[in-house]
C-alpha cells in the first residue's frame, strides 16, 4: 500500500566529523547544524510542525542528556517534540509517521553523538544481553571480526577485497569536506583478526539534521525534493548464535517493504562501519557493480554514532537535490553485527 | 485525507513491587506483553510492530535495551522503535505507536514501557557528575519541592492539601491489584506524621521505586471490530516540550502542559474539561502535583485547584475522580508510569477497572510529564468511536 501522503527530505546539514571536540559540548556541536539546516529552507524553529531527535545517554555519560539539546533547539513557545534513544534515522522514521497522520506538514530531525570522551568499544558492550553477554565485555570490533571471519569462511569475501572496500570508501570521501578520513589510508595491522585498522571506522564526534516536508510544502521549500517512496526497518534476534552472520534478512525485508526492489537504484548510502558489512548488505540489497555505493565515503570515512545512519539518508537526499541521483537507497543500522536495519528509498521528480 | 481511528483492545501490566527478583528484564516485559495479548485474544503473530519506552538507560545499566529485548517481545522480523522522553516516556511511547496506526503504516501494534529499578539505583543513575553543568539535586523531590512551595505561596493553599491527595491515592491503590503500595492500615494522621523529606513534601507524599511493566495492544478500525472486549477509542493525543531552564519558565504551571492539553481538547471536541471529562489519571509523583495539574490541565481556574482536592471532588466517588488506580504515588516504575496512566484511562472507558471503576466513565484523560516539568504527553480516550 503506498503512503497516504507524499513526504520528502528537503534539507540536510551535518557537522565536520572529528576525532575529538573537547572544546565543544554536545549542544554546541549541534547548534550550528540546526541553524544550517533551517537556513537552507528559511524556516524558523517556530515554523516547524514536529521535531524529533536521536541520541544516547551512554555516549554523554549521563541520564536525560537529550534535554540539553532541546534547550539548544530553542523550544519556546513550546513545540511538538519527541526523542528516540536510537540513531537519528529512526527519529526520521518517527517524524515520517507523524507527517503521515496529517498532524504536521514539516519536521525537523536531528541526531548527534560525541564518542571521544569515552572508549566506544567498551561503551557499546553495554548494549549486549546484560545477564549473559555484557559481563564478558565482548567489544564491537571483536563482534564485527566474528562476522568478517564468517564471511571469509563462507567464501563471500577475502582480506584483499575488504581492503578494496576501505580504499574505495576513503577515496570517495575526498570530495566530502565533512569526512574525517579521506584519501589514502593505510590498512595497518590487525585490530582483531581478520579486521585490520583500515577495515574499521574512525571514532567520530558529529551531528546531522534533516528537514522533512509533505506534499506542496516540500516543493515550496526545495527545488528538487527527495521524495521518500518507502521506508521500513526490521530487527533480528539479539543472540549472535541464532543468526547467520553472513546474511541480513532484516535488511532484505525492510528493503522489500520500502519498495527498493521494484526498480533499480543508482546510488546507495549504506551504514557500514566495517568493510565486511558492505559485503553483507550488497548481497541483501542485490546491489550490482553499476550502483554507486557510499559516494560520501560512508561510515568508514566518518562514524559519529547516533548520527551516522541519519547522515546516510541526508547524503542520499542531497544527491537527489543536486540532481546527481534519481533514485537512491539509504540504509541505517543499529546493534551488534547489523542486528537492526532501516532502508529508505528516495526519488527526485522525473527529468 | 483522514486519520485511521485508533483503538486500545488489550491492556496488561505486572504486579508492581519494589524488586522482581524472580524475573530478568526480558521476563518482566514479556509478562506484561503476554497479558495484553491475552486481553485482546491475539497472538504474537498478530502484532505488526513494537514500540517500547523506558526512562534513562542508566537506571538498569543497559544501553539501548530494545536490542536485547527484541526476542522477548516477539519483535524478530518486525519493526521495533525505542522512545525516550524522560518521565513522560510511557505516554509518548503510546502516542508514537498510535501514529503508526493513524498514519496507516501498520494495523496492530504492541506498545510497552517498563522500569526495573531494583537492577540498579535510580538516584545514582540521575547523579552522574558532568563538568560545567548544573548537578541534578539528590532525587527528583529536591528539584520539585521549590515549585510546590511556589504553588502554595501563589495560591494560599493550606498545607494540609498534599496529605489529602496522598491519603486518597493510597486508599485507591487498595482497590487496584497491580498497585505497588497496598497500605491497608493507612490513615490521614499517618500521612501527616510521616517524616519531612523535602519541605513541604513528606515521605508518604512521595512515589515509591517500583519494578514493573505496562503494555497495550493498539489497532485500527478493522482490528477493533474483532475485539472480544469493548475497545477504548483515541479521541485526542499530543506531546509538547519546552526548555528546562529559562527566565520565562513558569515552573508551577508550564506553558507546554497547557498547550498540550489544549491540543488534546481541540482534537476531542472538549469545550469544558471540567464538565466534559469524567475522570483523570494524571502523573502525580509528589502529592501536591494533583492541585497543580488540575489548574494546568484546565479543570480549575488558576489558584483554585486545591479547592477541588480539599472538597473531595477528586475522590474515587467524587464528581471528577483523579488517579483511580492509586496513581504514581502508589506505583512508580518510572519509564512505565506514563503508560500506566494512559492504560488506566483506557481501562476506565472499557469498564474494566474492577474495584476502582468509575461508574459511567465515558471520556477519561491520561496524562504524563517529565524532565524539569518540560515534557508533556496526554491522550483522551472514549468508550465510543470518534465521530470525525
Amino acid at each position: 500500500m503506498p503512503p497516504i501522503r507524499d513526504i520528502a527530505v528537503v534539507a540536510f546539514a551535518q557537522s565536520d566529523h572529528l576525532r575529538t571536540t573537547d572544546e565543544l559540548s554536545e549542544v554546541e556541536m549541534l547548534i550550528p547544524v540546526l541553524h544550517a539546516v533551517l537556513d537552507q529552507t528559511g524556516l524558523k524553529t517556530s515554523d516547524i510542525g514536529f521535531t524529533c531527535s536521536g541520541s544516547t545517554d551512554y555516549l554523554a555519560g549521563r541520564a536525560f542528556s537529550f534535554t540539553m539539546a532541546l534547550d539548544g533547539v530553542g523550544a519556546w513557545p513550546p513545540i511538538s517534540e519527541s526523542h528516540v534513544e536510537m540513531d537519528g534515522a529512526w527519529a526520521l522514521y518517527e517524524a515520517w509517521t507523524k507527517l503521515l497522520t496529517g498532524d504536521a506538514d514539516t519536521a525537523l530531525v536531528y541526531g548527534y553523538g560525541k564518542s571521544s570522551p569515552g572508549s566506544v568499544r567498551d561503551v557499546l558492550t553495554r548494549q549486549l544481553d546484560p545477564y549473559y553477554v555484557a559481563p564478558l565485555w565482548p567489544d564491537s570490533v571483536a563482534l564485527a571480526a566474528l562476522q568478517a571471519q564468517a564471511l571469509i569462511d563462507a567464501g563471500e569475501t577475502d582480506e584483499p577485497a575488504l581492503a578494496g572496500v576501505a580504499s574505495r570508501s576513503r577515496a570517495s570521501a575526498v570530495t566530502n569536506s565533512h569526512a574525517q578520513l579521506r584519501g589514502s589510508v593505510d590498512q595497518g595491522g590487525y585490530l582483531v583478526r581478520p579486521l585490520r585498522v583500515g577495515d574499521c571506522p574512525p571514532v567520530s564526534d558529529g551531528a546531522a539534521a534533516v528537514i522533512l516536508a509533505a506534499g506542496e510544502r516540500a516543493r515550496e521549500l526545495c527545488e528538487r525534493p527527495a521524495w521518500i517512496r518507502g521506508i521500513d526497518h526490521r530487527i533480528e534476534a539479539h543472540g549472535l548464535g541464532v543468526r547467520d552472520l553472513t546474511d541480513s534478512p532484516s535488511t532484505r525485508l525492510a528493503a522489500e517493504r520500502a519498495g527498493a526492489f521494484e526498480r533499480p537504484v543508482d546510488t546507495a548510502e549504506l551504514h557500514t562501519p566495517f568493510t565486511s558489512q558492505e559485503v553483507v548488505l550488497r548481497k541483501a540489497l542485490r546491489l550490482g557493480e553499476e550502483v554507486r555505493v557510499n559516494p560520501s565515503g560512508g561510515a568508514l570515512a566518518a562514524n559519529p554514532i547516533m548520527a551516522a545512519g541519519l547522515i546516510r539518508i541526508g547524503e542520499a537526499a542531497a544527491r537527489v537535490h543536486r540532481g546527481e541521483s534519481d533514485r537512491a537507497l539509504a540504509h541505517a543500522t543499529s546493534g551488534p553485527c547489523l542486528q537492526q536495519n532501516l532502508v529508505a528509498v528516495l526519488e527526485g521528480d522525473p527529468r | 485525507m483522514s486519520k485511521e481511528p485508533v483503538a486500545v483492545v488489550g491492556i496488561g501490566q505486572t504486579k508492581h513491587v519494589a524488586a522482581r527478583r524472580d524475573v530478568s528484564i526480558a521476563g518482566l516485559v514479556r509478562e506484561a506483553a503476554g497479558r495484553a495479548l491475552a486481553d485482546a485474544e491475539l497472538t504474537w503473530a498478530d502484532i505488526d510492530a513494537v514500540v517500547i519506552g523506558k526512562a534513562p538507560d542508566f537506571f538498569e545499566g543497559v544501553m539501548m535495551p530494545e536490542l536485547y529485548l527484541a526476542d522477548a517481545l516477539g519483535a524478530v522480523g518486525k519493526p521495533m522503535l525505542r522512545v525516550h522522553t524522560a518521565g513522560s516516556v510511557g505516554g509518548s511511547t503510546a502516542l508514537v505507536a498510535t501514529n503508526l496506526i493513524a498514519g496507516r503504516v501498520h494495523g496492530t501494534v504492541l506498545t510497552l514501557a517498563y522500569e526495573k529499578q531494583s537492577e540498579s539505583n535510580a538516584m545514582w543513575g540521575l547523579s552522574l557528575p558532568i563538568p560545567f553543568q548544573q548537578p541534578l539535586l539528590a532525587g527528583a523531590g529536591g528539584f520539585f519541592a521549590p515549585h510546590v512551595r511556589a504553588y502554595m505561596r501563589r495560591t494560599g493553599a493550606p498545607d494540609t492539601v498534599g496529605s489529602l491527595v496522598a491519603y486518597k491515592d493510597r486508599r485507591n491503590a487498595l482497590k487496584n491489584p497491580y498497585a505497588h503500595l497496598h497500605e491497608h492500615d493507612i490513615t490521614l494522621e499517618k500521612v501527616q506524621a510521616s517524616p519531612m523529606l523535602w519541605d513541604p513534601i513528606r515521605y508518604s507524599e512521595t512515589c515509591p521505586s517500583s519494578d514493573g511493566a505496562c503494555a497495550m495492544i493498539l489497532t485500527d478500525r478493522a482490528g477493533a471490530a474483532r475485539s472480544p472486549r469493548p475497545p477504548a477509542w483515541l479521541h485526542g493525543g499530543a506531546m509538547r516540550s519546552e526548555p528546562t531552564l529559562f527566565a520565562g519558565k513558569d515552573c508551577v504551571s508550564p506553558q507546554a502542559g497547557k498547550d498540550c492539553a489544549a491540543d488534546v481538547y481541540r482534537q476531542a471536541g472538549i469545550a469544558d474539561p471540567r464538565r466534559d471529562i469524567d475522570a483523570v489519571e494524571m502523573y502525580v509523583p509528589f502529592s501536591w502535583y494533583e492541585p497543580m495539574w488540575l489548574e494546568n490541565l484546565g479543570f480549575a481556574e488558576e489558584g483554585e485547584g486545591w479547592k477541588l482536592t480539599e472538597s473531595g471532588v477528586t475522590e474515587l466517588d467524587g464528581d471528577l475522580p483523579v488517579n483511580m488506580s492509586g496513581g504514581v504515588l502508589s506505583t512508580n516504575p518510572i519509564g512505565a508510569s506514563g503508560m500506566i496512566r494512559f492504560a488506566e484511562a483506557a481501562l476506565q472507558v472499557r469498564g474494566q477497572a474492577g474495584e476502582h471503576q468509575v461508574e459511567g466513565a465515558r471520556r477519561v484523560l491520561g496524562h504524563a510529564y517529565g524532565g524539569g516539568s518540560q515534557f508533556f504527553s496526554m491522550w483522551l480516550v472514549g468508550a465510543e468511536p470518534p465521530t470525525s
